[in-house]
């Protein structure tokens, strides 16, 4: 035990100012037969040691003991037995005959089609050009949405002043970028960035603006008691508190990316443009093939599902089971 | 004195005034208990002198450094775990990185909570959470710390467990206490003097000492207890239509 018994029993001289929080060495230790107990009116322990037993005992008491975590196979075959009762039901329909061949095709269609576009490297050649080009253009908007986002919820003039216009950014489709972006830039990866931009960059702003709303106004009393000044109220307090808000704003920033990239890939082809997903499902509007068509639609749900589930889901449950969040929710 | 308040006012917007012509002053470590009932300003006149709000009218003389400060709840950042919320008030003090760590676990000890520095704040009971703000109060390292209901939330049982350590650190650390309270038994069992604020406005009407003798006779705090309760409740018929 480092601390010595404490008797609170002894004479009380005046306190005097020290600013030592080492334990003052007593004499007498507690005697746990002679206890006498006036909880609420006078002191009810005998010492520090006893204390310190009564403290841990309650402790004990008042906290949960540590659950194991196990896996939760519900969590893998529920989403699995969805999608293979999904794919049943599009077989079933196509085996009924309403629809041409052509224009409906079944799963086994779309898979064959996977197969031949993997075969000649298209595939993977479209999947690898999105992906690093939402990834890359993703990063960089987080990268320049961040401090534009903190200024903006920290500093109110400016909120006032370009709030509203951040907010409405948010609602123009980033597609209505897309013919500026091919005037100012030409086929170029630059117009596919700049319309990937347009629509992450705002959505990030905003969810960034919206976590610090809801911060709880006790951090920011806190934060000055503790005597932080402006920059460090704003990274030492302000942006971890507004993480999780951040974090969907994150996510959403992601899909704008993603659905911006695949808006701006099918509308903008040629140049020096690569072949993307989007371009992909051009192609195949062009070839009037719908199984290429099918195929780029689920590369580019996949794509997103993968991301969401491989990227965003476990860093948000880390981060909010690390805060206390996540009991009762049904994650 | 490190706490002197002449005739100290507050009042929002046009209202009526919350503080009206409080005058006290309070000694080098003392614990003073402030009493009143629920809307008498006892919580506004902290947050002045914490510096969280500036007075109307009248002088405070407060330490220069500034005072700590403990919330009703623990108020405790979800994200960092109980070691490194202390950890950041001795950053924000400017403490240096490898002292921060010592000192840290020192503060735990010292509210006997060794063992739990790795744990998150909504791991903890609420009493714990109720000491790690306090370690984190006195690593502000303040000679006045100012003390909002911070048991108010608390079981009987941990309530009356905090009170005998609340006692304890403040001997061992011989920091000046100024505890708001609505709680006339808390007021009694903690500090060396009680002052009773009227409501409506909120005024200092009356005070009283307590000696050594009320901290191990009950029937001597008991009775103490209902003489300030009796005062007290006028304070509060007067309020009657």
């Amino acid at each position: 035990m480092p601390n010595n018994p404490t008797p609170l029993a002894e004479p009380v001289e005046s306190p005097i100012s020290t600013s030592s929080i080492s334990g003052q060495a007593g004499s007498n230790t507690a005697e746990p037969e002679s206890r006498k107990v006036h909880a609420a009116l006078t002191r009810s322990s005998t010492g520090n040691e006893d204390l310190r037993e009564l403290e841990s005992g309650l402790d004990s008491l008042q906290s949960d003991a540590a659950r194991a975590a196990r896996i939760d196979w519900s969590r893998i075959l529920l989403p699995v037995a969805a999608l293979v009762v999904l794919v049943l039901a599009w077989q079933f329909y196509v085996s009924l005959g309403f629809k041409r061949r052509d224009l409906v095709p079944g799963p086994l269609d779309v898979l064959g089609q996977f197969g031949t576009l993997w075969a000649d490297g298209s595939l993977q050649e479209a999947v690898w050009t999105s992906l690093q080009r939402g990834i890359v253009g993703f990063l960089i908007s987080v990268v320049i949405a961040t401090p534009i986002g903190l200024l903006l919820a920290q500093v109110a003039p400016l909120r006032r002043a370009f709030g509203p216009l951040i907010s409405g950014l948010q609602v123009l489709p980033s597609v209505a970028w897309v013919p500026a972006a091919i005037i100012w830039f030409g086929l170029t990866d630059a117009t596919v960035y700049f319309v990937v931009f347009m629509g992450a960059i705002p959505s990030i702003i905003n969810g960034l603006i919206s976590g610090v709303d809801q911060i709880p106004p006790q951090y920011r009393s806190v934060g000055t008691v503790l005597g932080a000044n402006r920059v460090q109220m704003a990274l030492q307090i302000v942006l971890p508190a507004a993480l999780p808000g951040y974090l969907s704003g994150l996510k959403q920033g992601w899909a704008f990316s993603w659905r911006s990239l695949m808006a701006a890939e099918i509308i903008a082809v040629g140049g020096t443009i690569g072949f993307g997903l989007g371009s992909m499902l051009n192609q195949g509007r062009d070839l009037a093939d719908m199984t290429i068509v099918m195929s780029a639609i689920l590369l580019i749900l996949a794509v997103g599902i993968l991301i969401e589930l491989l990227v965003f889901a476990p860093i948000e449950k880390r981060l909010l089971r690390r805060r206390g969040l996540l009991a009762g929710s049904t994650r | 004195m490190p706490v002197v308040l002449e005739n100290l006012g507050k009042r929002f917007g046009d209202g009526a005034p919350v503080l009206d012509d409080v005058n006290a002053s309070i000694a080098q470590g003392e614990f003073v208990a402030l009493l009143g009932a629920s809307g008498c300003g006892k919580s506004t006149l902290l947050n002045i002198m914490a510096g969280l709000e500036l007075p109307t009218s009248g002088a405070l003389e407060v330490p220069s450094d500034g005072a700590a400060f403990m919330f009703q709840d623990a108020a405790l950042f979800p994200w960092l775990t109980a070691r490194e919320n202390i950890e950041l008030a001795l950053k924000l003090r400017g403490v240096g990185k490898s002292e921060r760590r010592t000192k840290a676990n020192e503060l735990l000890d010292l509210v006997h909570l060794g063992g739990a520095g790795d744990k998150r704040p909504h791991e903890l009971s609420g009493g714990m959470r109720q000491r790690v703000s306090l370690a984190r109060s006195l690593a502000q390292d303040r000679q006045l710390l100012l003390m909002d209901e911070p048991f108010a939330a608390l079981d009987a049982i941990t309530r009356d467990l905090l009170h005998d350590e609340l006692e304890r650190i403040w001997k061992e650390t011989g920091r000046t206490i100024v505890f708001v309270t609505h709680n006339v038994r808390e007021a009694v069992r903690l500090g060396q003097r009680v002052l009773l604020l009227s409501s409506r406005p909120g005024r200092v009407v009356q005070e009283w000492n307590v000696t050594e003798e009320h901290r191990t006779d009950a029937g001597l705090a008991g009775q103490l207890t209902g003489v300030i309760t009796a005062r007290l409740r006028e304070e509060i018929r007067r309020h009657a239509k």
